[in-house]
């Protein structure tokens, strides 16, 4: 049995998504079947889909800093002042050496990096002199995290976990570490992306045949379905206040979830295929360590970016350990919001932790034309259903084979 | 051919651009920008690139002290931009 301070709770939610900019208008988005995906202009690439964010930038940050620092710094910044404050934790009064901000990334650097090239190329007749000072500060892969300890005056360790698309899980699973080892006392955790702002990500997937796209943009990227054509690439981030439960418990604190278990596995087969059996284990070795059955699942929250091949690994990975879950609830979140690549894990989980609260499991965009390789009972199809969610399994994997599992309980 | 009056507007300019927090047009020309202004060593390199970028004017490192006040600025910067 774990003492309270061994036990790691979410006492605040910060996000920015294309469903919008706090928790509560993103759960209704999900509930309610919207679609956050539009189409915009992206260089080199004309018209595509994706899926944006429209957050205040300089509601948390001057209008000086955030022209100095970056898209994924303005959406750290933001997403952790909004932990914070949706935390309630006196924050001038605690010590700042003490707390930690661990951010997961997909990449980092590619926007900046773009842009002055661009420049180069474009308007600057190849004089490399006029390459901006500010490139290094900003392209450094602790960017998102550091921009968020100079805005907040935190003095603890901040750096971000480089995890591929499976970086929202790891970044919150890297908070929870910390607080454990007593390093921190609170910890900013969980996973953000710029990545629209890049031609080169959306240029990539195209050419690998895996970019989303249709006319209707709401339609651009359908997971588990038959017809669907690929990844939608969106922007966004989720941050969470992490505590140990003891120091929860001591301010009174509302908790949304505890974090009781965890696991990160390497498929080592493939660049980018996934790995069904590797999928197997992350998630067997997850639900083993919190010492609970798989039965005892009640919602598991699929990576299903709308590729062929994910889809169907993962579904294959999800079945094989739900098999004989018979109350065990399956949905995806990428069909309404996209891929939001290092905030997708962190995203996605947020987006079902208010279950724990209003009883519903919220639906996998509707999928018109199930893929039969897809086809799991209990798959939440375009309509919320009443469940009685205890227990959470977030799924988030991403290429070269990293693979994450994250369990979240409801605190009674 | 500018007149210092002229060349004061475009310095201005390249400010209002970086202390995008601050109002600029009440400045005074004879006290240094730093303690009028939320500026930093990194605004000074971006005002030296700005310089660079939309003017073509070169600022060596050893003349940065060149840029303390609007006044030192204009008397720097004026024959660089009428050369």
């Amino acid at each position: 049995m774990k003492n309270d301070n061994q036990r790691i709770v979410i006492t605040g939610i910060g996000l920015t998504s294309p469903l919008g900019n706090n928790l509560a208008d993103l759960r209704d988005g999900l509930l309610n079947g919207k679609s956050g995906i539009v189409h915009t202009e992206i260089r080199h690439m004309g018209k595509v889909a994706a899926g944006l964010c429209q957050f205040d930038e300089t509601k948390h940050q001057s209008k000086k800093m955030r022209k100095r620092g970056t898209r994924a710094g303005a959406i750290s910044v933001y997403c952790t002042k909004e932990a914070l404050l949706d935390s309630k934790i006196d924050f001038d009064g605690i010590d700042k050496n003490r707390i930690g901000v661990y951010l997961g990334i997909t990449e980092h650097g590619n926007v900046e990096t773009e842009n002055e090239i661009h420049d180069l190329y474009t308007s600057h007749n190849m004089d490399v002199s006029l390459w901006s000072h500010h490139h290094n500060p900003r392209t450094v892969a602790n960017n998102p995290a550091g921009e968020v300890t100079l805005n907040l005056g935190i003095t603890g360790p901040h750096y971000t976990i480089g995890a591929a698309c499976a970086a929202g899980n790891l970044g919150i699973i890297q908070g929870v570490q910390q607080l454990l080892l007593d390093e921190v006392d609170l910890a900013f955790a969980g996973g953000i992306s710029e990545s629209t702002e890049t031609f080169g990500i959306f240029a990539a997937f195209k050419a690998q045949g895996a970019l989303g796209h249709h006319d209707d943009p709401s339609l651009a990227t359908r997971p588990l379905d038959l017809d669907r054509n690929g990844i939608v690439v969106s922007e966004g981030g989720a941050v969470y206040a992490l505590e140990r439960l003891s120091d929860a418990k001591k301010r009174n604190a509302k908790i949304y979830a505890e974090i009781i278990g965890y696991h990160s596995n390497s498929d080592a087969s493939d660049f980018v295929l996934p790995n069904t059996q590797r999928q197997i284990e992350c998630m067997t070795q997850a639900i083993k360590k919190t010492g609970l059955e798989a039965s005892d699942v009640d919602i598991v929250s699929m990576h299903a970016t709308g590729t062929t091949q994910g889809d169907i690994q993962e579904c294959l990975a999800v079945a094989a350990v739900f098999n004989d879950s018979p109350k065990t609830y399956i949905n995806a979140t990428k069909g309404f919001i996209g891929h939001a690549m290092g905030a997708a894990g962190a995203l996605e989980l947020a987006g079902n932790i208010p279950s724990f609260d209003d009883g519903y499991v919220h639906p996998c965009k509707k999928i018109e034309n199930l893929d039969p390789q897809c086809a799991m009972k209990n798959l939440v199809n375009g309509e919320k259903m009443l469940c009685d969610a205890n227990v959470i399994l977030n799924n988030s994997f991403g290429m070269l084979g990293i693979n994450s599992s994250l369990i979240v309980k409801k605190y009674k | 051919m500018l007149t210092n009056t002229e060349v004061r507007s475009k310095v201005l300019d390249i400010i209002a651009d970086i202390a995008l927090d601050d109002d600029v047009t009440g400045i005074s020309d004879e006290i240094a920008l730093r303690e009028q202004l939320d500026l930093d060593s990194m605004d000074f390199l971006d005002i030296v690139m700005e310089l660079k970028k939309r003017h073509k004017i070169e600022v060596p490192q050893e003349d940065y002290p060149r840029l303390a006040t609007m006044q030192s600025c204009v008397d720097y910067l004026a024959p660089k931009f009428n050369q």
